[in-house]
């Protein structure tokens, strides 16, 4: 096990490096002149000179590579162009909305989508099961910026139940910070749901026509009993997966749902970085979200083996 | 009178025309056509038939455990101590299974389940149908891997079924269903899925627990041989219908049903040395998805006449406590 972790770390410092190449290339490559960038539209060839000395774009590309990664690895991510701040303050600035909207979507999404999951394969083939199933085709199909606008519409400018954008952070008050909340996590939850309770279903019926589940109705274990205690663990891995794998997949919904709710998280930041072509952002946030997804999957794959004890490393 | 009184006290089990079918995608099987039988407190039946003749199936029913979709017990009544269990509510069955009535079953390899330790099954088995705390409880399923003779059984209640052998694991599914002390105790072909020499130290251990604990045995198999080694009387299936019932000596020193006596000719006997060719019973047996004229047996039977093919033979006395659904039981007996 603890070779295990070893070894996977060892590949997550390879994965990270060919990561970080992409990136640093991503803005060697693209068009344009980012010294002419920071220095603006009325610049002057000198300026645009000194720029790039300061910066080292005259160093050869693999000595800029080194000093690139030298310097995150000390914590320093650079200075946004646009902003002139440094990229580390900007995305700090940013995390509570994201983390808060993502936390939130996972927490609903796996309760919500194990629980339909469960439900369905159950009373498979009955009317709850087949309601169900229709509603994870369609949460499935429609996109996050419909779903946003189509609850954006009833429930806050019609009904005026919520507010319609904006967030409000935790430290105004609990009720204002969910309140913000409840329309972005809905939008962004459904899609979370259907894939979840998708794969639940078809792997909790699998599980219950093994023949330890009739072992279990031998001893006289309750519906619940059977459903929660006996099949659910067996039916864990797979699950496990897709929640891991919607968890990445989440990263691209939040920057839609953060758009759709004006919400000021880490995915507007790159939004709007983008569309600057504020480079140093870009490269920051894809770095980060890199090294997200591989701990994700790092963690993952060690979650299975508290589900299945057959699963040793 | 009197006697007759006393012998109906000593009934555990009674089922009366059982009739369970199977509903397919546009047939029905009818798997069991209306059995009856008695299980008597403390004693161990046999049921022997091949593959399909549903003995599984009369197992599934009496505790309630086939598959809801797809199967329904249609009629009959399975009286456990003067209570019909066709006519409980979900809850009372759950207090039945496991406690009153418990099972094991064929394949113990998938059995139990894979993500829990065998001591935690065996003490949930105590704590659904008591009020045991869970040290008690656990405490509990150490004794029963004792009871069964696994060794080291402190250290096994925390093993995972993956890390026991397929003996063992029988062993422990064993311990599960005999943990709530029940009154009857079915098993279905027990040690099928065993090897050889396994089989023979798991059916010592059944007839060992039998005698000591006084749980009355329903013995599902397909070998003769097993039932000789741990039965007292035995039922004889036939494409979903009983075809003959006696005690063991009375059964294999008369069988009365062709079939019956065609199973017996086709086990293997080490004292006859090598044969050149063990008989078999010719023909197939019928599909039970159309309804059958006359005897199901007939169309495979040596002794079949045209009755035989017209009105179906019921059970009837051939002997004293020894029946069988033959027209031609007495001429099977003399031949």
């Amino acid at each position: 096990m603890a070779a295990y972790v070893f070894r996977r770390l060892v590949s997550t410092i390879a994965v990270m490096a060919m990561v970080g190449i992409f990136v640093f290339l991503l803005l060697r490559l693209a068009p344009g002149d980012p010294a002419a960038m920071i220095a603006g539209r009325s610049a002057t060839e000198e300026m645009i000179a000194g720029i790039r000395e300061k910066l080292g774009l005259n160093d050869p590309m693999p000595v800029q590579f080194i000093h690139w990664v030298r310097d995150m690895l000390s914590g320093d991510f650079g200075t946004s162009i646009f902003a002139g701040r440094p990229v580390l303050e900007l995305m700090s600035q940013r995390l509570e909305p994201t983390v808060s909207l993502s936390s939130l979507t996972m927490l609903v999404s796996v309760m919500i989508g194990v629980s339909f999951g469960i439900l369905a394969a159950w009373r498979a083939g009955g009317p709850i099961d087949r309601l169900l199933t229709a509603f994870s085709a369609l949460g499935f199909s429609v996109p996050v910026f419909v779903v946003g606008y189509f609850l954006v519409y009833f429930f806050a400018m019609r009904a005026q139940l919520l507010p319609v954008q904006g967030y409000k952070p935790i430290s105004q008050g609990l009720g204002p910070w969910f309140e913000h909340l409840i329309l972005p996590t809905v939008a962004l939850s459904v899609a979370y749901i259907a894939f979840i309770a998708r794969i639940t279903r078809a792997s909790m019926l699998e599980v219950l026509s093994e023949d330890y589940m009739r072992t279990a109705a031998a001893k006289g274990a309750s519906s619940f009993a059977m459903l929660f205690h006996h099949a659910l663990k067996n039916a864990g891995v797979p699950i496990l997966t897709v929640v891991g794998i919607s968890f990445a997949y989440l990263i691209g919904g939040v920057v839609l749902t953060e758009t759709v709710f004006n919400i000021p998280g880490i995915g507007r930041l790159v939004v709007d970085a983008i569309n600057n072509r504020d480079y140093p952002i870009i490269q920051s946030v894809l770095i980060l979200t890199s090294g997200l997804y591989v701990f994700i999957n790092l963690t993952v794959d060690l979650a299975y083996t508290l589900i299945d004890p057959r699963i040793r490393y | 009178m009197l006697m007759r009184e006393s012998a109906k006290d000593d009934v555990l089990l009674d089922v009366r025309d059982l009739e369970t079918h199977f509903y397919g995608e546009e047939s029905v099987t009818r798997a069991l056509g209306g059995i009856s039988f008695q299980v008597k407190k403390g004693e161990t039946l046999g049921v022997v038939g091949e593959s399909g003749c549903g003995k599984s199936v009369t197992a599934l029913s009496i505790l309630r455990l086939l598959p809801k979709l797809t199967a329904r017990t249609v009629g009959g009544e399975v009286r456990f101590r003067g209570r019909d269990l066709l006519e409980l509510s979900d809850r009372e069955m759950r207090k039945v299974r496991g406690d009153q009535i418990a099972m094991i079953f064929q394949d113990p390899m998938t059995s139990l389940n894979p993500v829990y330790t065998v001591g935690h099954q065996i003490a949930e088995a105590v704590q659904i149908h008591t009020k045991a705390s869970h040290p008690v409880a656990a405490a509990k399923a150490e004794e029963m891997l004792r009871l069964v003779r696994i060794a080291d059984p402190e250290r096994r209640v925390n093993n995972y079924p993956h890390e026991m052998s397929g003996g063992m694991r029988q062993r422990a599914m064993i311990a599960m269903a005999l943990a709530c002390s029940p009154e009857l105790l079915i098993a279905d072909e027990p040690t099928t899925a065993l090897d050889v020499t396994i089989q023979a130290q798991i059916l010592r251990l059944i007839v060992d627990l039998k005698e000591r604990t006084g749980t009355a045995v329903m013995f599902i198999t397909h070998d003769l041989g097993v039932v000789a080694e741990t039965c007292q009387r035995v039922i004889v299936m036939y494409a979903g219908r009983i075809v003959e019932q006696a005690s063991v000596i009375d059964l294999f020193a008369r069988p009365a049903h062709p079939y019956t006596q065609g199973l017996m000719r086709s086990v293997p006997d080490r004292r006859r040395g090598r044969q050149r060719r063990l008989p078999e019973i010719p023909g197939i047996v019928p599909s039970l998805r159309e309804p059958i004229v006359g005897c199901s047996f007939a169309p495979r039977c040596p002794f079949a006449i045209d009755i035989c093919r017209d009105k179906t033979p019921v059970l009837r006395d051939v002997g004293s406590s020894h029946t069988a659904a033959c027209w031609r039981a007495e001429e099977v007996m003399g031949a």
